[in-house]
Formats: structure tokens, C-alpha cells, sequence
């Protein structure tokens, strides 16, 4: 306990230092205007995911049997399907709601704790929820972008959210303490296993890892609130850049004017 | 015998005009569909790709996919405003550091292919619109959740031509918006294509990582 708390502080100290000798520079996007904080975080999440989290994720992807992690991967997203029908019914999506309720008991029952996805076989397709987006959806403003210690991308909007989030895991309420822990680090292990290719990916195609990351996070969060759908096409013609359309319109009319 | 061989030749340009029509009329879904479960097939039966081999990747790229892509249109999107500024020797350039970057990324991508496969959503599109959207996703095993991946196509004279593609929620061009011009702010269109450069320079000096 003593030596978490230590690590904690050092860990805390280490952020706060980097967050301070980054203030300095902003590039003057106006969705990022702590450009300067967020690149301090965003290097030393990097640093953390390189030396730490990348290595344990290829290790476990590796080693482990692809059943396994299957198992473990639907055993957690069980779990976190309880907090995503909360959501959807917040939402206001009943339907959805109800499926994830059903996911989760078909799941919990014939798929053995949910270490099997039966339910998605059954046609109760996967999705996922939290709170930032169920704010999101009733029209809260994202606000500014901002790179949260360890958690990574996220905005003012999700950072309010979090502890939400939070308390709305299943998880987080397992006895004993130990076992909880530990499921939390591999709950975080085999969502970064799952994300191995897609970052050597963006490493690839990045000119600026920080820049690229962001802008395709901030587009990537709006597409999961808009659930999929087609209401923030770009329109690349006008050069406002994206252009909400109301209701699902195919992009046809767009072209149309041209 | 002229008659005849006037017979074959007219024959010959009508069958051309037919192809050429029937490519020029396919759908842009069942174009896409083509294109990319032919890439997957390629793939998955290539030994040499999961391995990772650079020059099989890329010209299976080059001979399925760069055809219908129209990279000129897409660069200048990404460049936005600044694309007008550019001397034609410049939008050249550009394209191609461009198009050299995403062919490697995606080069990247399909030496990643192991045992995913496609799924296309219903696709609906009047038959008069020349901007549309094919939407499909790649199903993963192991659980993992499955990539969205889109496309967005233009009409033009040759067919249909993918100008943007939007992987995980992000259209690309847009993902690339913000950093062209930061790029361009600090070094000009000349400083956007040097760090281009440079990057697929590097690019191409480490091999590409092989599919697990």
C-alpha cells in the first residue's frame, strides 16, 4: 500500500514536471487550446506505452492461446455491456438498451459467465456506451481536447464524464481487492493487444504523432456519439470543413451544388 | 475480304465500348466489394505478403487498388486553401510524397491480413448522385471489436475514384487536414513536401511488419 501511494506521487510529480515544460508551445488549433499541456501528457503516455504497456500487450498477445484471450476479452466486455445498456437507455435508445440487457443475461447464462459471446452469434450485435457520449448525445458540447494522464485522448466533456464512468463499472465493485486489481491490469492489457497493429499503423501514416492522433480521435469520439451514422460527412467544398447534416442524408445532395 | 476485315474492326471498338461501359456503370459498392475481396483473397493465399515482403505488397497495391483511387483529388482537399497557392510543379510533387505515404500505410494494413472478413452495410444511394459512401467493416477474431471502414467515391469520366477513406470513425483527409497546414504554416508547400519526403524515405528504409 505504502509503495503504491509512493509510486503514485512519483508518477504524479513526473506529469505535473512534463505538463510544466510543455506549457510553453500551442499551435493555435481552436479545439486544442492546451496544446502545450497535452503534448507534455501525450509524450509521456508515450513514454509509459513504450516501455510499459506495449511490451506487456505484445507479450500477452504472443504467449497467451487465441482462445483465451477471446475468453478474456468477452468476459470484461460482458461486464461492460451492463454500463453500455445504462447508456443506451439514458440515450433514450430503448431498443439498444434492451438488447445489451439481453446481451448480458444470454451471455452471463449460456455463455458461461460471458466468456463466450453467444449472444452476438444470436444476432444482439456488440455495442458500447459510456457517459461522455450519453452527454454528448442530449448535446453537450465536446469542449477543448485534452490528453489525460494514462487514459490518453479525451475532451472537457468525457473528462466530466469519467467518474461516471467510473462508478458505473461492474468491476470495480469485485471482492476481493486483489482480484480486482488484477483484473483491471489485464482489462488493460488486452485492450492494448487489441490496438497493436492499428498503432504501428499510425506511426506509419502520422507526419505528427500528437497532431494525427488528435484529429482523428476528436472525429472518431463524434462518429460514436452520432452512432455510425452519416450526419458529420466532411464537406470538403465549403471551407468550414465539416458540415452537420440533419437526419441521415446520403452526401449526394452535397455534390449536387457543386 | 476488306469487308470483312471493316466487319472485325467495327465489331472489335463496339465489344471495347461495351467493356469499357460496363466498367464505367459498375456500382460504387460493387465496386468496392470487387476491389477489396479481391485484395483480401490476394492476401490470405500469398505467403509472401503475410511475410511482410515490401515489392509483393506494393504492387499488388499498385495494380488493385491505385486505379480507383484519385489521389491528385485527395491531396488537394488535404491541402485546403493552400492547394490554390501551389505551382503546378508543387501539386505534382506533393501528390506523389502523398500518395508514396498512404501507399506504404496501407501496404502496412494488408500485410496485417490474416483471418478478417468483410461486411458490408446495405448500401443506399440514388442512382443520379456522383459523391457517395460505401460503408463496411472488417470482422476480427479473438474477440476484438471489428474496424469500420469507409469509403467515399466521386463519379468522374473513368468511373468511380475513392478520393477519402474514413478507418475507425476519422476520414483520413480530414485526419491529414490539420496537419498539412501546420506543416505548410511552418515551411511553406515546399516544407510539406520535404517532411514527406522524409517520412516515406524512412519509411521505406524499415520493413513492413508482418502479419501475427
Amino acid at each position: 500500500m505504502m509503495f503504491n501511494k509512493r509510486v503514485t506521487r512519483l508518477v504524479l510529480v513526473a506529469a505535473a514536471a512534463a505538463a510544466i515544460s510543455g506549457c510553453a508551445s500551442t499551435g493555435g488549433n481552436p479545439k486544442d487550446p492546451y496544446e502545450g499541456f497535452n503534448r507534455a501528457m501525450f509524450s509521456f503516455n508515450d513514454t509509459v506505452d513504450r516501455v510499459a504497456l506495449k511490451p506487456a500487450a505484445t507479450a500477452y498477445r504472443d504467449a497467451l492461446p487465441g482462445f483465451v484471450q477471446t475468453g478474456i476479452g468477452n468476459f470484461f466486455g460482458n461486464i461492460g455491456d451492463v454500463w453500455t445498456a445504462v447508456n443506451n437507455l439514458l440515450q433514450g435508445k430503448v431498443e439498444d438498451g434492451m438488447s445489451d440487457v439481453a446481451r448480458v443475461a444470454l451471455n452471463s447464462t449460456f455463455g458461461l459467465l460471458g466468456l463466450i459471446d453467444v449472444a452476438s452469434d444470436a444476432g444482439l450485435p456488440k455495442h458500447r456506451e459510456d457517459f461522455g457520449q450519453t452527454l454528448g448525445h442530449w448535446g453537450g458540447e465536446a469542449g477543448p481536447y485534452v490528453v489525460l494522464p494514462f487514459l490518453g485522448s479525451s475532451t472537457v466533456r468525457d473528462t466530466f464524464a469519467l467518474p461516471f464512468d467510473f462508478y458505473g463499472d461492474p468491476w470495480g465493485y469485485k471482492d476481493p481487492v486483489s482480484v480486482r486489481n488484477i483484473g483491471r491490469g489485464v482489462r488493460v492489457i488486452d485492450k492494448r493487444a487489441g490496438a497493436l497493429e492499428a498503432g504501428d499503423l499510425v506511426e506509419e501514416a502520422a507526419l505528427d504523432k500528437y497532431e494525427f492522433v488528435r484529429d482523428a480521435y476528436l472525429q472518431r469520439r463524434q462518429n460514436q456519439i452520432d452512432d455510425d451514422g452519416e450526419k458529420h460527412v466532411p464537406d470538403y467544398d465549403s471551407e468550414s470543413g465539416v458540415k452537420p447534416q440533419e437526419g441521415a442524408k446520403p452526401p449526394a445532395s452535397s455534390a449536387a451544388q457543386r | 475480304m476488306k469487308t470483312l476485315n471493316r466487319l472485325f474492326a467495327a465489331f472489335f471498338i463496339f465489344a471495347a465500348l461495351c467493356a469499357g461501359n460496363a466498367i464505367a456503370q459498375e456500382a460504387p459498392d460493387a465496386l468496392i466489394k470487387r476491389i477489396s475481396q479481391d485484395v483480401l483473397d490476394s492476401a490470405k493465399a500469398d505467403r509472401a505478403i503475410q511475410a511482410g515482403n515490401q515489392k509483393r505488397i506494393q504492387k499488388l497495391v499498385e495494380t488493385k487498388i491505385l486505379p480507383h483511387v484519385d489521389f491528385q483529388r485527395m491531396t488537394s482537399l488535404a491541402a485546403g486553401r493552400y492547394w490554390h497557392d501551389a505551382t503546378p510543379a508543387q501539386k505534382q510533387r506533393l501528390t506523389k510524397e502523398f500518395r508514396d505515404l498512404l501507399v506504404h500505410t496501407y501496404s502496412g494494413a494488408i500485410a496485417q491480413i490474416k483471418d478478417q472478413t468483410l461486411q458490408f452495410r446495405p448500401f443506399r444511394a440514388s442512382p443520379s448522385a456522383t459523391d457517395v459512401i460505401v460503408y463496411s467493416q472488417v470482422l476480427q477474431t479473438r474477440g476484438r471489436e471489428p474496424i469500420q471502414l469507409n469509403y467515399r467515391l466521386e463519379k468522374q469520366a473513368g468511373g468511380w475514384k475513392v478520393y477519402d477513406i474514413n478507418v475507425l470513425g476519422a476520414w483520413l483527409v480530414q485526419t491529414y487536414k490539420g496537419t498539412f497546414a501546420t506543416e505548410i504554416g511552418k515551411g511553406g508547400i515546399d516544407g510539406l513536401i520535404k517532411t514527406l519526403a522524409d517520412k516515406n524515405r524512412a519509411l521505406a528504409a524499415t520493413p513492413i511488419k508482418k502479419a501475427r
